[in-house]
């Protein structure tokens, strides 16, 4: 692999320098279209983007190519049906392959198989750097072909550039293709095996019974409803938080503020925003649940050690920068004329902020406060830190409550057999998610837009 | 004419009207005060809990580094020593330095108070002098972590015996190391040296900072010209109509998707559908690179938007072509916004830890990564799989790490803060 | 609706005609609000110099000058708004019936409930036409009950020569009508609260002709009931309906008298240059 990247570099560099060079030359009998340099940037791009492509192409592809073709070796060791199984044989060889372990009697693979990885690996090397050298010397020969006084050098080059950032516009759409395509093809197949009423209508969610073989996707134990109940209430926690604290601290800063106070503040409220979930999740666990317990215990209420009211204030705190940014933001937004045009008439600066901004800022903070949600929704480690893993079904926010983040966590981390309900399921949770959250952000992106076009 | 305070009854109202508008102030204060006193509160969590972990027990023993026992074929190479037997040296010393013990039971107690990871301590640094060998020499050793958590009063002293790690008898070696001072806190060297371990005191936090450096390359490295190419596409050259709209709705959109749904698709793709290593940082930056490329294009956007019309009609007056108008003006004159947005959008991904859970770089990684392909994990995963540790004193390297991590998310931001009020032109 | 407009208006003819342009003692008229020494620094800028300018109860005051010579500055001073502006300082007098408005004791609310003020551009609140005309009403507690708010809100449309317009849609936002009609919802919000002064800050500027002379209109109407100040750019608004004009330029009151003595005969060369138009 590296030598293909130095190949490709030095093919990049040589095609600058020569079609500079030939164009400098063709120059002196008289005027070129393009400057010289365009011509050197012409060749230098035919040069880069077929070698480009190939290593790309490559990287991706070559390890699946011969993972393939170690397993048909593999054929007669391993169960073809246990994907498991393989990966981990699969792993082995390369390790040993790499040198990264040395091969042992019971490992299950021979020498033989290394040494055909090791081959594999090598011939795949050689190759790729073969093709990029070829590919890179036909782009080579196509545009050192071409240039000649008359080339329009410059145009070319920008049309090819143009072309490049097309290209890279579109991989956000393929980005969420993929999320698409890989969320609803897992999840088809989750529902091959429990049916679709089960999931969402089912009150039972214990996907541990269902992984014994002989009853895969047992009955009734993928039911999410525990897993939404879970999620509705620390959203809800976190969001009777946010909410208040959230737009007073935006009412402040952009309405009493003076202009030191916000150059201090809003830093500090960065800073908040910027604060990874995992330590929010920390901190939840270290010191906020211990409290809320301990609190409890004063009170005589009977508070689990994992409740669902330590995550969501948690989880309140950490959503408090998102609300009071994107408020802040849609409050000043509200043009000054009015406000001016309340406090002319005598009104205090309070009656102006509650009775002309806040009305004038509604459709935008009500946006805002969707985007929050969507956020809480869909944050993980909080609630995978301090929410617990009990798919309780209750409305006491004291005891322990899971979501549907929490368990796409417990059911893919660890080493999974890919095939089972129990990992499909987390693709199925995944793509609800998916949609609550897309449907949320439509909405809110269109009551924000909607709003800023009006003001 | 009423006077400018007005009648007693206007003035009341009056009064009334301004205690409502002093009240109304108040809550946004309080709002403040809530959010910056949980700051202060987080920061407090993490620093008291976690500043000990910057300093670890250590012994000092008398060390006879005997040449048979450590250099068994004799020639001074470094496989020889790779094979001494360290263990039984650090024993002959334990017994020096306690001549009184010689119950066997006792002896194992002794031994316990030292670190499994002592003898490759002494390994180590016989191999940095191997003029030691035949002499003897002070040398400071890792202490147990239940020694440090001793030392540190984490677990108080007036415990039952059997509530505690620490025996009566353990305690008072213990105590008689400390009066001769060779029982001291000092900087910990193996947390900020190391790769994780399962012995609390020799678990470091080095290969989780490379394991997330390797990531932040690759999730720059891709989504830094994607973003830049997109922003500048969408700003610059794009015709607005259904197209352009459609490419922004669906940025828009992807930039408030869970992280964790990024994390199924780099699992769906990367690992199950193209076979890229697990575990491997190429993986985790390729995840976060997706997930990074949104937000680094609404901040590119917003600092191309900058940057003022004017400008650019004034280089197409001069016949510039719409490339030449932003390589030679935009990009310049946007270049301090980027760079913030960069770095901000950075640090969000250096922070991130749940799509990392799912392309499996929560396994128990040892080996400090060398290449983006090697198994590893990052730091805000550490702390996550340190938080999961029963024993004690992983607790406070989770808070230890985690101020590391905050030290670093914080210089970010400044930098971000310091570029965007210093440098960034204001039109 | 246009009619009856047009006939309060005529029905204003006599009380203005008690005093034509130009008259001879106009200048007795009561003095409401006086000011006297009034500098104005923003930051380390002076945008006012030693302004002494009278303000005659139930007449209306013009203050021209180019832009940027502090004529709004000073309009701004006479209800505290200028307060809103940070780094802005005020010094010397100013005063509403004798009484300093920068006075330790003043409440602005409450002087701003008593000096009204209509902004250059219409800023209707984004709320119902009635809302808009009620939201002085409600917040100083003027009426008790809801017949007493419609009264209000009825009393003050009628006044500002709306009523017409909008009886049957009060209940539409203010945003959705014409501009000249924003602008006249603005005064009418203004009055509804009673305020003895008016500030008007070239109300007219962002309105086509007719809504101007609408404007103009009402303008004289109202001095009847109200003390008016109003700035503006155009010379011909301020010879049309003012009795009053003050001449500023660079920061100072050049000149201030009846409005015809400024049209016609000036006393200061800066003067004559301006209303001549040689420079402005």
């Amino acid at each position: 692999m590296h030598a293909a990247w130095i190949i490709l570099a030095i093919l990049v560099i040589t095609g600058f320098l020569l079609g500079n060079h030939k164009a400098a030359v063709l120059a002196r009998s008289g005027k070129l279209h393009s400057r010289p340099r365009y011509h050197g940037v012409f060749i230098a791009l035919w040069s880069l983007f077929p070698g480009l492509m190939v290593v790309t192409l490559f990287a991706l592809f070559a390890s699946w190519t011969i993972d393939t073709m170690i397993l048909k070796d593999l054929h007669g060791t391993v169960d073809q049906t246990n994907a498991m199984e393989q990966s981990v044989l699969l792993n082995k060889v390369k390790l040993v392959a790499e040198n990264k372990m040395t091969l042992n009697e019971d490992m299950g693979i021979t020498m033989e198989t290394v040494l055909r990885m090791q081959t594999l690996n090598r011939s795949a090397d050689t190759l790729v750097t073969a093709l990029v050298m070829g590919a890179g010397l036909l782009g080579f020969g196509y545009s050192w072909n071409r240039i000649h006084r008359e080339f329009r050098a410059r145009q070319e080059v920008e049309k090819m550039v143009r072309i490049l950032l097309v290209a890279a516009s579109s991989v956000s759409l393929f980005i969420t293709l993929g999320i698409v395509l890989s969320l609803i093809f897992e999840t088809l197949r989750f529902f091959a095996s429990v049916p679709v009423t089960d999931f969402l209508f089912g009150l039972q969610w214990s996907p541990q019974t269902a992984i014994r073989a002989d009853q895969v996707g047992g009955t009734g134990s993928f039911g999410a409803i525990p897993l939404f109940a879970g999620t509705l209430m620390i959203t809800g926690i976190s969001i009777l938080v946010a909410a208040p604290v959230g737009l007073f601290c935006a009412i402040y800063l952009s309405e009493f503020a003076s202009p030191q106070v916000r150059r201090w503040i809003k830093p500090a409220l960065e800073i908040l925003a910027g604060i990874p979930t995992v330590v929010y999740g920390l901190f939840a666990a270290l010191a906020v649940a211990p409290a809320i317990a301990n609190l409890g215990k004063l009170t005589g209420l009977d508070v689990a050690s994992e409740s669902a009211l330590a995550a969501g204030l948690v989880m309140g705190i950490m959503i408090i920068p998102f609300v009071s940014s994107l408020s802040d933001d849609v409050i000043n937004a509200v043009p000054q004329a009015i406000r001016d045009g309340s406090l002319a008439m005598g009104a205090t600066q309070a009656e102006t902020i509650r009775q002309v901004v806040l009305p004038a800022a509604l459709p935008g903070i009500v946006g805002a406060l969707l985007l929050a949600i969507s956020r809480a929704v869909g944050e993980t480690m909080i609630v995978v830190m301090a929410a617990g893993l009990a798919a309780n079904l209750t409305a006491n926010p004291l005891q322990a409550m899971t979501t549907v983040t929490v368990q796409i966590v417990t059911l893919l981390v660890g080493d999974q057999e890919f095939d089972s309900p129990k990992t499909l399921a987390a693709f199925a949770l995944g793509l609800t998610l998916f949609c609550i959250t897309l449907i949320l952000n439509i909405i809110a992106l269109g009551v924000v837009r909607r709003y800023h076009e009006q003001q | 004419m009423s006077p400018l305070k007005g009648t007693p009854a206007q003035q009341k109202h009056l009064a009334k009207r301004h205690a409502a508008s002093r009240r109304f102030r108040w809550y946004g204060i309080a709002g403040l005060g809530i959010a910056l006193s949980t700051l202060l509160l987080l920061l407090a969590t993490m620093t008291f809990k976690g500043y000990t972990a910057f300093f670890q027990a250590r012994i000092q023993l008398t060390i006879p580094f005997e040449k048979p026992l450590l250099d068994p074929d004799g020639n001074l190479s470094q496989d020889s020593l790779g094979r001494g037997d360290y263990r039984a040296v650090l024993k002959n010393a334990l017994n020096h330095a306690f001549p009184e013990v010689n119950n066997r039971n006792d002896k194992l107690k002794l031994n316990k108070l030292l670190s499994d990871g002592a003898p490759s301590q002494l390994q180590t640094l016989l191999k940095d002098h191997p003029e030691w060998l035949s002499t003897s020499q002070e040398i400071w050793l890792s202490a147990s972590d239940d020694v440090d958590m001793w030392v540190k009063g984490v677990v108080p002293r007036d415990l039952p015996e059997q509530a505690r790690h620490i025996s009566d008898k353990q305690a008072q070696w213990l105590a008689s190391l400390e009066e001769n001072g060779r029982l001291q806190l000092r900087f910990n060297s193996p947390f900020f040296l190391n790769g994780d371990s399962r012995n609390p005191e020799m678990a470091g936090i080095l290969g989780a900072i490379k394991g997330s450096v390797l990531t932040l390359l690759i999730t720059f490295l891709v989504s830094f010209p994607l973003g830049v190419a997109t922003a500048v596409y969408l700003e610059e050259f794009v015709v607005k109509g259904r197209w352009s709209d459609f490419v922004e709705v669906n940025i828009n959109n992807l930039a408030a998707v869970p992280s964790i749904v990024f994390g199924l698709l780099g699992l769906a793709l990367y690992l199950n559908l193209l076979h890229l290593p697990r575990s491997a940082p190429l993986v985790g930056g390729l995840t976060l690179a997706m997930m990074t490329l949104p937000t680094l294009v609404i901040a590119t956007r917003a600092s191309l938007k900058s940057v003022p019309e004017a400008i650019r009609d004034g280089a197409r007056a001069l016949g510039a072509s719409p490339l030449q108008v932003v390589l030679h003006h935009v990009l310049p004159l946007a270049a301090p916004g980027m760079l913030t947005g960069t770095i901000i959008s950075m640090a969000r991904a250096l922070g991130e830890t749940a799509p990392l859970l799912m392309i499996g770089m929560v396994a128990f990684i040892m080996d400090i990564p060398g290449s983006v392909t090697d198994p590893a994990t990052v730091l805000p995963v550490q702390i996550f799989l340190w938080a999961d540790s029963p024993e004690r004193a992983f607790l406070e390297k989770t808070a230890g790490a985690t101020l590391v991590l905050l030290i670093f998310l914080i210089t970010m931001n400044a930098l971000a803060v310091y570029i965007r009020n210093r440098v960034e032109r204001r039109w | 609706m246009k009619n009856s407009f047009t006939l309060k208006a005529k029905n204003t003819l006599p009380s203005e005609s008690s005093l034509p342009p130009g008259a001879a003692g106009a200048g007795n008229d009561p003095v409401k609000m006086d000011s006297n020494n009034v500098n104005v620094y923003y930051g380390t800028k002076q945008a006012l110099k030693d302004v002494a300018l009278p303000i005659r109860m139930h007449r209306v005051t013009a203050l021209i000058g180019p832009s940027g010579c502090g004529k709004s500055t000073f309009l701004k001073c006479l209800n505290r708004m200028n307060d809103t502006v940070v780094g802005c300082r005020v010094s010397g007098s100013i005063t509403l019936d004798n009484e300093d408005v920068y006075g330790p004791e003043v409440d602005v609310v409450q002087l701003r409930a008593r000096v009204g003020m209509v902004f250059q551009k219409p800023n209707p609140f984004p709320k119902s036409i009635y809302d808009n005309v009620a939201y002085g009403p409600r917040i100083h507690g003027m009426t008790r009950d809801r017949t007493e708010m419609d009264q209000a809100v009825e009393t003050s449309l009628v006044k500002a020569g709306l009523w017409n317009e909008v009886k049957d849609r009060l209940k539409e936002p203010g945003t959705s009508l014409s501009g000249g009609q924003q602008q006249r919802l603005c005064i009418a919000r203004a009055i509804a609260v009673n305020p003895e002064v008016v500030l008007m800050d070239e109300p007219c500027s962002a309105l086509d002709p007719i809504a101007t002379a609408r404007i103009e209109e009402l303008i004289d109407d109202l001095a009847r009931n109200y003390t008016i100040v109003i700035v503006t750019h155009s010379m011909q608004q301020a010879a049309r309906v003012s009795h009053f004009t003050g001449f500023f330029h660079l920061g100072e009151l050049v000149e201030f008298n009846q409005t015809g003595i400024i049209f016609t005969n000036p006393k200061q060369e800066r003067t004559k240059g301006y209303v001549t138009g040689r420079f402005g």
